[in-house]
């Protein structure tokens, strides 16, 4: 018999409305007569309320875990359980989706037979760091649930100060603008550090997110420690006679307008004749030209990623975009996809070994220089690192011949590599 | 028994969960179209065509709601979804003519159909009241509460350029960055309970945590507490996580702040992070109709004075943050000053002024 249910005279007002409501979702699961989360249901109305009627949240952490691992549960107590004890204990297991976030309505339902049985039938896809949320499970249930959903081949992600459960775009699997094998490259980089996922030991929290063209859909720039986004590095391509259906269909003044004048680097031009004229020597790759005439222009064919490191979010010295560290780099061979795990391992290390607690890495970066940071990696300067070259001549630069002589010697290099090649 | 160890698998393999016809396309498209607004369609290299329809979520799902979406797309589409960043969720068809009835199928089931092209988009957003432990204000409550003020922009494709919301439950920011961002601002430093720091914190990592070395050491009635000089303290509220009992969500102080402009895409500009524009929003749940009537009038003026593809960053790099002032009637403040390390980049150092 189930207990009566709270007053929620401010929770009803978010069940009108066009939009689909969370509350009607969780009442369901409240009214659901028998089921073993029912009552907890009914108090988590309850609670939910009480927040909305005192303005503050009642939740406290605490330690919940499963056998094996040191993260990835997210333990919630509740500080008004006398009121509501039934959802006294309301934890969260985040579980690792597929990249790209791909389901099939068979798993959908394994998933939510799991969490009929153990949990309390509310998920949440996705959370913010890309793990579908089960929200709300009893101490005594986690083990029970995470193993069967483990069984059925879903891990944990990453909670506290670890590597973060990924992210990747669609990409390849439905988007012409893809510039790399997203998939795997978030499934290479996250699988290789799950014991850095599953057993939290670094300084904070490191996120790898991928995306498949400068678009970056995944937001990576701004969220990633490490963004891997795909770019190319030959001609943008060119199909000159779906550019003359577009401005036919369009108009002169909407193409010169839309696009021709957006180009952030003036490297296109109208011809007299409506075809398109590319510097592609000065195209950055931004990709506007190609989101709005889809059809006539694509990345070229020389396809490989850009990585840009230290993204994050305000804590604690204030937003920081990831910074690049590697212009381009192919990722065809198994040997170029060694090349990028070999680069995150040592960043990871890095990290490990010199951030201090609760500090990202763009916090390290900026604390220690970004010079400091490339030696401790492995990587050599690149002028497509900065935005501009350094303003202040307050620097000592007694080792500029030598710093000088790598430059021209990697130079060289190249240049024979490129001649043998 | 030896307790079960876990497979330690990580992140799982999407081609067993992907719609057939995108796996085996897979990095093979060539170009694609919105034939309407919530649905795309993609051409392979192959000729292979799949339509998808995007649907908007409460992305916090009850069994019922997540089985019903499973019911549509085993009956409507063909067995297989998937989610995006925003928590919509897309439904592939390899077939022009499911198209319609999946559509007529969601919308009558109460999905609406959109979040493409230049719309506004489910917002994303944290955990709130719901479930985190930091929480100032709710996050799904205030993201029901606008995405029913938004409806029409979602379901429609009529902005200059596509509009990402993002909602935030505390000053972290889990929420993220967006051409509109409506994030919890403290306005008072914590107040400490003195009889818990000693058992609950780890003194020194609160010390460290705080970003202008406003907290000390202290001892207070003779326990080992922490203090805060208020007049550094920029309520920022790093010290809760670490100290629960140095509580910083307020019922009437915290408030809520608008922040536009940011936006992570490389297209056009290099990406932006969101600025302030407006705080001292009242958190009232549970329409938050103040906050809600601010991020209208924005996307009001922004449709009516940007130009087609044009991001908010984008419109407001063309007509000048005071215009943005002015045509928005957002007070600007002192506050609105960055003072921050660095904040000199963000004054303006020229005669460039728009009369």
């Amino acid at each position: 018999m189930s207990k009566p249910m709270h007053d929620t005279p401010m929770l009803d007002q978010l069940e009108s409305g066009p939009w689909p409501s969370f509350v009607t979702g969780i009442k369901r699961l409240a009214k659901d007569e028998g089921k073993p989360y029912q009552n907890m249901m009914i108090d988590l109305l309850g609670q939910l309320e009480h927040s909305y009627k005192t303005r503050k949240g009642y939740w406290k952490g605490g330690t919940v875990g499963v056998i094996g691992y040191g993260g990835g549960v997210i333990p919630r107590f509740s500080e008004v359980a006398a009121n509501y004890p039934a959802s006294k204990e309301f934890h969260t297991l985040r579980i690792q989706p597929a990249a790209g976030m791909h389901y099939d309505t068979k798993i959908m339902r394994q998933l939510c037979d799991v969490w009929e049985k153990y949990g309390s039938g509310l998920i949440a896809f996705h959370g913010q760091s890309g793990d579908i949320m089960f929200q709300g499970v009893s101490s005594d249930k986690v083990q029970a649930a995470f193993d069967e959903l483990n069984e059925m081949g879903f891990d944990l992600g990453g909670a506290g100060p670890a590597v973060r459960t990924g992210m990747s775009c669609v990409g390849a699997a439905r988007c012409e603008h893809s510039c790399a094998n997203e998939q795997k490259i978030h499934r290479i980089l996250v699988n290789n550090f799950l014991d850095d996922m599953h057993r939290p030991a670094l300084p904070y929290k490191f996120k790898f997110k991928v995306s498949g063209c400068p678009n970056d859909c995944m937001n990576s720039i701004e969220r990633a420690d490490m963004a891997v986004i795909g770019t190319w590095r030959d001609e943008m391509k060119v199909n000159q006679a779906e550019v003359k259906t577009f401005v036919a269909k369009k108009g002169r003044k909407y193409v010169i307008d839309n696009v021709i004048t957006r180009c952030p680097t003036n490297a296109l031009s109208l011809n007299d004749d409506d075809s398109l004229a590319v510097d592609n020597r000065n195209c950055v790759r931004c990709m506007h030209c190609i989101n709005v005439m889809t059809k006539a222009l694509s990345p070229g064919d020389d396809k490989g990623v850009t990585v840009l490191m230290g993204g994050k979010r305000t804590l604690k010295i204030g937003d920081l975009m990831g910074t690049v560290v590697i212009p381009f780099m192919k990722l065809e061979a198994q040997e170029d996809y060694d090349k990028l795990r070999e680069i995150a391992e040592a960043t990871i290390d890095f990290f490990a070994e010199n951030a201090l607690e609760h500090e990202r890495t763009g916090e390290m970066i900026e604390r220690i220089g970004l010079v400091n940071f490339l030696e401790g990696i492995g990587l050599e300067v690149d002028p497509n690192m900065i935005a501009e070259p350094r303003q202040c001549s307050y620097v000592r630069m007694d080792t500029w011949d030598e710093e000088a002589q790598k430059w021209f010697t990697r130079k060289a290099e190249e240049k024979r590599a490129a001649a043998a090649g | 028994m030896p307790p079960r160890m876990p497979i330690e698998s990580g992140v799982p393999d999407p081609f067993q969960y992907m719609h057939p016809l995108m796996a085996r396309n897979f990095g093979a498209w060539n170009y694609h179209e919105r034939p309407r607004p919530g649905v795309l369609c993609h051409t392979a290299k192959s000729g292979d065509k799949i339509w998808t329809v995007r649907a908007g979520t409460q992305r916090q799902m009850d069994l019922y709601t997540i089985r019903k979406l499973c019911d549509i797309a085993d009956e409507y589409a063909e067995g297989y979804v998937r989610f995006t960043i925003r928590s919509n969720i897309e439904f592939m068809v390899s077939n022009e003519a499911k198209v319609q009835p999946l559509i007529d199928k969601l919308t009558a089931e109460g999905f609406p159909v959109g979040g493409t092209g230049p719309s506004v988009s489910m917002i994303a957003h944290t955990q709130g009241w719901l479930h985190c432990d930091i929480p100032g204000t709710d996050a799904s409550g205030v993201v029901k509460a606008l995405m029913d003020e938004l409806y029409e922009e979602f379901i429609k494709e009529d902005m200059p350029n596509r509009v990402h919301i993002t909602t935030s439950c505390c000053q972290i920011n889990c929420g993220g960055q967006g051409d509109i961002a409506i994030n919890i601002q403290h306005t008072k430093p914590p107040k400490i309970n003195h009889d818990l720091v000693a058992n609950v914190c780890e003194r020194p990592s609160v010390v460290a945590r705080c970003p202008v070395a406003a907290i000390r050491p202290a001892l207070v009635n003779g326990k080992p507490s922490l203090e805060v000089d208020e007049k550094k303290c920029i309520c920022c509220g790093a010290c809760y996580p670490p100290c629960p009992p140095m509580q910083i969500n307020d019922p009437e102080h915290s408030k809520l702040a608008i922040w536009v402009g940011g936006n992570h895409s490389n297209a056009r500009s290099k990406p932006t992070f969101q600025k302030l524009v407006a705080a001292g929003i009242p958190n009232n749940p549970p329409r938050w109709t103040e906050a809600a009537a601010i991020v209208k009038k924005i996307l009001r003026v922004y449709k009516e004075d940007a130009r087609d593809w044009e991001r908010l960053s984008d419109w407001v790099a063309r007509i000048g943050w005071p215009r943005f002032f002015e045509l928005t009637e957002l007070p600007f403040t002192k506050f609105h000053i960055d003072n921050w390390r660095g904040a000199r980049r963000s004054l303006n150092a020229s005669t460039h002024i728009r009369f």
